[in-house]
C-alpha cells in the first residue's frame, strides 16, 4: 500500500479522488467569491475609493498609503470604540462565564429526569430568539411610558428612569441581556460533562461519607475543570468582537459614549456615509486585534488543554 | 448515567443537605422565571384589553380576554409579506446550507483525500480573518445582489464552524464502512449520500437546527442588501414596528385616537408573540441532539 502511494503522481490522485474534488468544487467557489475576494478588498483601506467608481475602482483608486489610519489613531473615536468593544466584552464574560456552570452544577442535582428535561429547555429558549425580538423586548420593558420594569419601579415609590437613554445603562442592558438569552444553552456542554461522571466516583464519596456540598466540590467541580478552562480559553480570543447586531439595535446617540464599537462606527462610516475606504481601514484594524487575539488563544489553549481549534 | 442520578438520591437526609437542596431549588426556580416570564408576560397583554394594559393590570396572566390587537395584527398584509419571504428564506437557505456543509465536510474528513490540508486551511483561515463589512458589501453589491432574494441565501451559504462540526461526525464512523463499500465498487457520492449521511442524522439535525434559526433571525443581511419591502424578511419589519415605532399597523384600521396609544404597546407585543411562535415549536423538538451537536463543536474541531 505504502509503495503504492509514494509512485503515484498528482494527476492519478486528483484523478482518484476525482468525486471528492467535484463535492468541494462548489465549496471552493464559495468561499473564494464571498471570503477571499473581499479580502481582496482590503486594499481600499490604502487607497482613496470613490463611490460609484465601480469593481475597478476596489483596486486601481489613488494610492493613500496610511492616511485612514493615522486620521483615525488620531481621531477621539480611537480610545472610546476600543475602551467600549473591550469592556462590552470584559463584562460580559465576567459577569456571564460563572452563571452557566452554577446552573449546570444545580440542574444536575434534580434526581428527576422529567424535571430535569423542563428546566434545561426553558432556559434554552431564549438562546434561539431573534437579536431584534430580544431587543424589542428590552426596549419596550425598559419604557418609561408603560414599559413592565418602570411601573414595577412606580410601584414601590421609584420614578420612572429613562434606561435606554442614560449612557451608565446601557452596559449593564447588555451584559445582562446577553446573559439571560445564553446561561441555558452554555449550560449544556457543562451539563454534559457532569452527567459524564462516572457513577463509581460518587458511590466512593458515598461511602467516604462525605455530603453533597463536598460531593460538588471534591468531585463535581475537579471534573468539569478542563472545560471550564477550555471554554474560558475560548472566550478570550473573542474579545475585540462585539455582536454588531445588539448594539446597533439598542443604541441611540445619546449613548454612544458607552455604547458605540468598533463595528457599529464602521457601519455609520461605510454604509452610511459612504467613507468607504475609512470604514475598511477601521474594519481592518479589528480584524488584525482579533486575528491576534484568536491566535494567542489558540496557542495558550493547544499548551494548556491538548484542544486547539485549528 | 442513571446510576450517578441514583447515587445522588442517598445522600438526601442530614441538615445540611436538605438546607442545599432548598438553596438549589430556590436558583433553578429563580433561572427557569428568569427565562420564561418574559414571554408569559408578552402573551398576556397581546391576549388582555387594551385598558387592562393601560391601567397596568397584566402582570401573569392575560386581564379581561380579548382578540382584538391580535386581529388587528393578523390582518396586517405586510406582516404576511414579510413572513412569507422569511419562510421562503429560511427553507430553501437551511437545506443549501446542510447540503453544502455536507459536500465540504465530506472531503474534509477523508484521510487520503489529496487536498485535505490546502481545502482545511482555505476554510479555517476564514474563521480567523475576514476582509471585514466594507469590502464584503461593496463586492456583494458589485456582483449585482443588492435587492435580490439571493442575496439572502448565499453570502451565508456555510459556516466554517459548522462544517467542522460535521467533519468531525464523519471522521467518527468507522473506517471499515467506507472501505466496504469502496471494495465494492461505491464511489463517494454513494457513500455519502447512502451510508454517512444516514449515519450523522443528530449531528445533522443539530446543524439544521442552527442554520435555520439563524436564517430565520437574520437581520444583518437584510438590512444591508434589501429594501424592496416585497422581499424584506419578518425581522426588518419586526424592527419596524418594535423599534422603530412604526405606526403602520394601527394606521390601517379605523381603530380611533383615543384606543390608539393603548394598543401601540399591545400590538408590538403581539408581533414578537407571532415571530416567537415557529421558535417555540422547533426548539423542543431538538433538544434531545443539542448535547451532541454543541459537544462535537467544542472538543473536537
Amino acid at each position: 500500500m505504502s509503495n503504492d502511494k509514494k509512485k503515484k503522481t498528482w494527476k492519478q490522485l486528483l484523478y482518484r479522488d476525482r468525486y471528492l474534488l467535484i463535492m468541494i468544487i462548489p465549496v471552493v467557489i464559495y468561499y473564494l467569491v464571498f471570503c477571499y475576494l473581499p479580502m481582496t478588498g482590503i486594499v481600499m483601506a490604502f487607497n482613496q475609493y470613490q463611490v460609484g467608481s465601480g469593481f475597478a475602482g476596489i483596486y486601481t483608486s489613488k494610492w493613500v498609503g496610511l492616511k485612514w489610519f493615522k486620521q483615525f489613531f488620531g481621531s477621539i473615536y480611537l480610545g472610546r470604540l476600543v475602551r467600549n468593544t473591550f469592556l462590552l466584552q470584559f463584562f460580559s464574560l465576567i459577569f456571564g462565564f460563572p452563571i452557566p456552570i452554577l446552573f449546570a452544577i444545580a440542574v444536575t442535582q434534580v434526581a428527576n429526569k422529567k424535571a430535569r428535561k423542563i428546566i434545561q429547555v426553558s432556559t434554552y429558549l431564549p438562546y434561539f430568539i431573534s437579536t431584534v425580538v430580544v431587543c424589542g423586548m428590552i426596549n419596550n420593558f425598559l419604557s418609561p411610558s408603560g414599559g413592565i420594569i418602570n411601573q414595577l419601579l412606580n410601584m414601590i415609590g421609584i420614578e420612572s428612569i429613562n434606561f435606554m437613554n442614560l449612557p451608565q445603562w446601557f452596559r449593564p442592558i447588555y451584559v445582562i441581556s446577553g446573559s439571560w438569552q445564553s446561561f441555558g444553552f452554555n449550560s449544556i456542554i457543562f451539563v454534559a460533562a457532569i452527567m459524564g461522571i462516572s457513577p463509581d466516583l460518587y458511590e466512593a464519596m458515598d461511602v467516604d461519607g462525605a455530603n453533597r456540598r463536598q460531593v460538588i466540590w471534591h468531585l463535581v467541580l475537579p471534573s468539569i475543570k478542563p472545560t471550564i478552562i477550555l471554554l474560558l480559553i475560548m472566550s478570550l480570543g473573542t474579545m475585540m468582537s462585539v455582536g454588531f447586531e445588539k448594539v446597533y439595535l439598542l443604541y441611540n446617540t445619546a449613548v454612544y459614549e458607552t455604547a458605540d464599537v468598533i463595528q457599529t462606527y464602521v457601519y455609520r462610516q461605510g454604509i452610511q456615509s459612504s467613507n468607504y475606504s475609512y470604514a475598511t481601514a477601521v474594519g481592518l484594524f479589528n480584524s488584525v486585534i482579533n486575528f491576534v487575539i484568536v491566535f494567542i488563544a489558540n496557542r495558550i489553549s493547544r499548551k494548556v488543554t491538548d484542544t486547539a481549534i485549528w | 448515567m442513571k446510576t450517578g442520578v441514583k447515587r445522588r438520591k442517598e445522600f438526601h437526609g442530614s441538615v445540611g443537605d436538605i438546607v442545599f437542596d432548598l438553596i438549589i431549588w430556590v436558583f433553578l426556580f429563580f433561572a427557569v422565571v428568569v427565562c420564561v416570564y418574559p414571554f408569559i408576560y408578552v402573551l398576556s397583554v397581546s391576549l388582555s384589553s387594551g385598558q387592562a394594559v393601560n391601567q397596568g393590570k397584566v402582570v401573569l396572566f392575560p386581564v379581561d380576554l380579548n382578540l382584538e390587537a391580535l386581529k388587528t395584527v393578523l390582518n396586517y398584509k405586510q406582516l404576511w409579506i414579510s413572513y412569507g419571504n422569511t419562510f421562503f428564506y429560511t427553507v430553501v437557505g437551511t437545506v443549501l446550507n446542510v447540503v453544502f456543509t455536507c459536500l465540504a465536510a465530506y472531503p474534509l474528513s477523508r484521510k487520503r483525500f489529496c487536498l485535505r490540508k490546502q481545502m482545511n486551511f482555505l476554510l479555517a483561515f476564514t474563521m480567523y480573518f475576514s476582509g471585514g463589512l466594507i469590502p464584503v458589501y461593496i463586492i456583494v453589491t458589485k456582483l449585482g445582489l443588492y435587492d435580490s432574494r439571493l442575496v439572502m441565501i448565499l453570502p451565508v451559504l456555510i459556516s466554517a464552524y459548522n462544517v467542522m462540526i460535521c467533519r468531525s461526525a464523519f471522521e467518527s464512523i468507522s473506517e471499515e464502512l467506507f472501505e466496504e463499500a469502496a471494495i465494492e465498487g461505491a464511489n463517494d457520492f454513494y457513500i455519502l449520500t447512502k451510508i454517512a449521511v444516514p449515519l450523522i442524522k443528530p449531528t445533522l439535525a443539530v446543524l439544521t437546527l442552527y442554520y435555520a434559526v439563524a436564517r430565520y433571525n437574520d437581520f444583518f443581511s437584510a438590512m444591508l442588501y434589501i429594501s424592496d419591502s416585497t422581499k424584506e424578511p419578518l425581522q426588518i419589519f419586526l424592527r419596524r414596528i418594535l423599534l422603530q415605532a412604526s405606526m403602520e399597523i394601527m394606521q390601517t384600521t379605523n381603530i380611533n385616537m383615543g384606543a390608539l396609544s393603548q394598543s401601540t404597546i399591545q400590538v408590538r407585543y403581539v408581533c414578537i408573540v407571532v415571530s416567537v411562535v415557529p421558535i417555540m415549536l422547533v426548539v423542543p423538538l431538538v433538544q434531545k441532539y443539542l448535547v451532541q451537536g454543541t459537544m462535537l463543536g467544542a472538543v473536537k474541531g
